[in-house]
């Protein structure tokens, strides 16, 4: 399966985050690469949608939905920071 | 904003089809009626919710093809293993209802308070988000200069192919699988060598936007990147060859 980027799940963490996170930076916990969310890998059809960093292929976030609740696991993340709007 | 929208929350709601218009023999655009829609900046997204007879969900993100200020647009390409894109390329018809929620992203945008000068890079439906963003500049009245370079398969493939001749733009088709006779244009995927010849001078501290399939942007970003373009100044969007 061939993996998009981080803007295309911009709909799925706005609804998590409540604010829009594509433009947000955020550093990988395994190699410290840091960048821009929408330039981070991600696979859509997981189950679950799974976020993985460019540098050092570490995931970096996973979604999961359960029976209409979103199950969010960013521990691969050492900081996540959304730019002032 | 709507009285009942919650702040900060992305709430469906439902648009009803305006038209839907034939761009090549798999790609359509259509024009969207949804009455508490916001503002939408050149390059955001929207999600579309298809939900079958026994409930059963299915999403996905669409690039907006219309600039801020023009009727909502979205411009699809049917993949033939997707689950919603078929469903919009060939059933959906002015009139009917579809589930929207929007508008998404704040990385893949341009306004014309960014600047320039542009080069926008698309790779086959890649174009739809930079054709918001021409819109946006002719809209604006901006002066930025703009190049586009614009990978399809085929002449037949190319979406939006007459309304881009029209704008204040140097517009280059590179034509990958096959070549009207005559065709005096590129004629491969795009390269460095193409990329030396088109793109900007890194010089002028250029603005990109690159869309398209992963290996494209790939290639593109890259190659932009050795031709001496700030990476913060190549802004990426890949889809994937499989969209849905």
């Amino acid at each position: 399966m061939e993996p998009v980027d981080g803007n295309a799940i911009g709909g799925l963490l706005l609804s998590v985050f409540g604010a829009e996170m594509t433009a947000a930076v955020g550093t990988c916990a395994s190699c410290g690469a840091t960048g821009p969310v929408a330039e981070f890998v991600v696979y859509l059809r997981g189950p679950g949608t799974v976020v993985r960093c460019r540098s050092c292929t570490a995931v970096l976030m996973v979604f999961t939905e359960v029976r209409g609740i979103t199950c969010v696991d960013l521990t691969g993340l050492a900081n996540l920071t959304s730019p002032s709007t | 904003m709507a009285g009942t929208a919650v702040r900060g929350r992305l709430n469906w709601q439902l648009a009803n089809v305006g038209s839907v218009t034939d761009e090549t023999a798999r790609v359509r655009t259509i024009t969207l009626d949804a009455p508490d829609w916001p503002e939408h900046r050149a390059g955001q997204h929207l999600d579309v919710r298809l939900t079958a007879d026994d409930g059963y969900r299915a999403e996905r993100s669409y690039s907006i093809a219309s600039a801020p200020g023009e009727p909502l647009a979205i411009t699809v390409e049917r993949l033939d293993d997707g689950e919603v894109s078929p469903y919009l390329a060939d059933e959906l018809m002015a009139g009917d209802e579809l589930e929207l929620r929007g508008p998404i992203g704040g990385y893949f945008v341009w306004s014309a308070a960014d600047g320039g000068p542009l080069l926008l890079m698309a790779g086959g439906s890649g174009i739809v988000p930079l054709r918001a963003m021409l819109r946006e500049r002719q809209r604006s009245g901006s002066t930025v200069p703009a190049r586009l370079l614009y990978s399809s398969r085929s002449w037949d493939d190319v979406i939006y192919r007459a309304e881009l001749s029209g704008y204040d733009a140097t517009v280059v088709h590179t034509l990958t699988r096959a070549q009207p006779a005559g065709w005096t244009g590129y004629a491969r995927r795009v390269d460095e060598r193409m990329l030396a010849e088109v793109a900007w001078p890194a010089s002028e501290a250029a603005l990109a936007y690159v869309c398209g399939p992963t290996s494209f942007v790939e290639a593109v970003a890259t190659g932009l990147v050795r031709l001496g373009y700030p990476p913060e100044r190549v802004k990426t969007e890949r889809f994937g060859a499989t969209g849905g």
